[in-house]
């Protein structure tokens, strides 16, 4: 097929010595294949199919599995429990999406207006702002739990200065949400910064020219130039962010463990004590098959909509 | 807006990003008590290591810096050999139902972390694999979006450089080795950073397969320090130095592709 343009005598010789059906071809594709498909198969499409089966079932881990049908959906849908982790999820994306979108494209902005002269400096500020990006979840999580300690952390230390008595942070049920929504956008930054970036030295410099000469004020430039054309950018960004905050994990654990109180008790901490603490694997899996259910249809909602305000080109 | 102001901005921006990490070594470097002290010291006197001293009593810890060690490179090079090898069957070895197949992998891809983790885990009791190195590395072996990344850069390789190879005699392992795989470097090393960044960073798997300390990996070593009666802030500080400091120096060597291929995927 790919020999179409070859001599006749060459692609006479090639299929003479590599024919391309048959066995020892078959045996090739399999060779090629079977490395990823067999760990693949193994260690992600049976455990789909097995959190499947098992969220049809009541299963402490220990005892027998018994079959329950749809009872752990039906249970999950109508608990306080489940709508509590829901909500906090989406608190946690409410405050985190905004406030990493605004910072990234304020910082995006006033790098991308740098002049061509600071190529250096620019090229450090990137690194700096990615630092947090590469650095684990863990280490970062642990920082921020000893900055945003309430007693001897340097943040209200530092607000103390200025005669303003600091929270409790991550003791308190009322701000442990948004010390770990600080947290995460401060990690963050600067991959949304990144890419909006990128997305900003892609809108061509004649457009701005065009509409200063023709009068436009900096806001309605940025208004109805630069936002509108950023908007595959921001659409790539709000939908990772959605995929990613739905997911948010690894910065509970550390900081709050789900407290105070059940306060930032999140959809997957939910899934995680539904197995380990209350022995519930069946209820368990099928929370995370909500879970999955959900961001698919947020992120189905999205490329439905994003016709109405992503521009292209 | 003024150039003064411009350059404030992002300087105090700069300033926030690194602050935490200088705070953590200076908090490392904090003899005892005075790490507790109301104010904070920034410039504490006769800095002591003595925090990394209790690190290594507390934890085997070099141990787990060399399992996240070992445990990143392998898993980075197992996916980079699987993952290429399947991306050339993909892009270049037609076979019945290669479409749909692929669109398992695309599915799989979509599976959150979450989803996997406590099938996997009774995957891994069931064989008895619960807190070994191979439950480590098990879900790491295979990769969709590698296959779909590499096979994306396959397929910008011209086919005509197949076929001049393929008049030279060679087989299908021979233009894989000497043919596709130089022509896309540039993707496999975008990979392998990936890889290698995300098995060092991972947290939930090993802390949910792994329960005994000479296992563990850095993330979880650190997390369980964090968690020991009342957390000595100064250890677990110096640890959370110390795992910082070789993806650093990775990254610093990286830091251009890195970034470029960050760029490069919000502009699609």
């Amino acid at each position: 097929m790919t020999l179409t343009a070859a001599p006749p005598e060459a692609r006479a010789t090639h299929e003479r010595t590599r024919p391309r059906k048959g066995w020892r071809y078959a045996a090739t594709v399999a060779v090629f294949l079977l490395p990823s498909l067999v760990p693949l198969t193994l260690y992600t499409i049976v455990p789909m199919l097995g959190s499947l089966w098992t969220s049809l079932h009541e299963w402490d881990l220990i005892t027998e599995m018994r079959w329950v049908g749809l009872g752990n959906y039906v249970e999950l849908i109508g608990d306080p429990e489940t709508h509590a982790a829901f909500l906090h999820t989406l608190y946690f994306i409410a405050g985190y999406l905004p406030l990493v979108y605004a910072g990234g494209l304020g910082l995006a902005m006033l790098l991308n207006r740098a002049p061509r002269s600071t190529g250096a400096g620019r090229s450090l500020l990137r690194g700096i702002y990615f630092l947090p990006v590469i650095t684990s979840w863990v280490v970062v999580a642990l920082m921020w739990k000893w900055l945003l300690n309430p007693a001897s952390g340097i943040v209200n230390w530092t607000l103390g200065l200025f005669g303003v008595s600091g929270p409790g942070w991550w003791t308190d049920p009322d701000w442990a949400m948004p010390s770990i929504i600080l947290a995460s956008a401060w990690k963050d930054l600067g991959f949304v910064m990144i890419i909006l970036l990128a997305g900003l030295q892609a809108i061509p410099r004649e457009y701005q020219e065009a509409a200063m000469v023709d009068g436009a004020t900096a806001w309605r430039r940025f208004r109805h130039i630069t936002l509108p054309l950023l908007s595959p950018s921001t659409f790539f960004v709000v939908v990772i962010s959605l995929i990613n905050g739905f997911q948010v994990f690894d910065q509970v654990k550390i900081m709050t463990n789900g407290g105070p109180g059940g306060a930032t008790q999140v959809v997957v901490s939910q899934i995680y004590d539904l197995t380990f603490r209350y022995g519930r694997a069946g209820a368990a899996s099928a929370l995370s098959w909500l879970l999955f259910a959900v961001v698919l249809i947020v992120t189905i909602i999205q490329i439905r909509g994003q016709r109405r305000w992503v521009t292209y080109g | 807006m003024g150039k003064f102001l411009r350059y404030l901005l992002v300087g105090t921006g700069a300033l926030v990003m690194v602050f935490p990490f200088a705070w953590a070594v200076i908090t490392s470097v904090t003899p005892g008590e005075a790490v507790l002290a109301v104010p904070p010291d920034l410039t504490p006197e006769g800095a002591s290591l003595d925090a990394y001293a209790r690190l290594l009593e507390t934890l085997p810890f070099w141990r787990i810096v060399l399992n996240s060690a070992w445990i990143g490179a392998t898993s980075t090079v197992l996916q980079l050999v699987t993952s290429a090898m399947a991306a050339y069957a993909f892009a270049r070895l037609p076979f019945p139902g290669r479409g749909a197949l692929f669109a398992v992998y695309l599915t799989t891809l979509m599976m959150p972390l979450p989803v996997l983790v406590v099938p996997l885990f009774i995957e891994m009791r069931t064989f008895g694999l619960v807190d070994t190195y191979f439950a480590l590395l098990a879900p790491t072996i295979a990769s969709a979006f590698g296959v779909f990344l590499l096979r994306q850069a396959i397929n910008q390789v011209p086919r005509e450089f197949d076929e001049a190879a393929v008049l030279d005699g060679a087989g299908h392992f021979r233009i894989f080795l000497y043919v596709v795989l130089p022509l896309i470097r540039p993707a496999l090393a975008t990979f392998a950073i990936f890889g290698f960044m995300a098995s060092w960073n991972s947290y939930l798997w090993p802390l949910i397969i792994i329960k005994s300390p000479e296992f563990m990996t850095l993330p979880l070593g650190l997390a369980t320090l964090h968690g020991q009666f009342t957390t000595e802030w100064d250890v677990v500080m110096a640890g959370s130095v110390i795992s910082v400091v070789p993806i650093l120096i990775l990254y610093v060597f990286a830091q251009k592709h890195v970034i470029a291929s960050v760029a490069q995927s919000g502009l699609k």
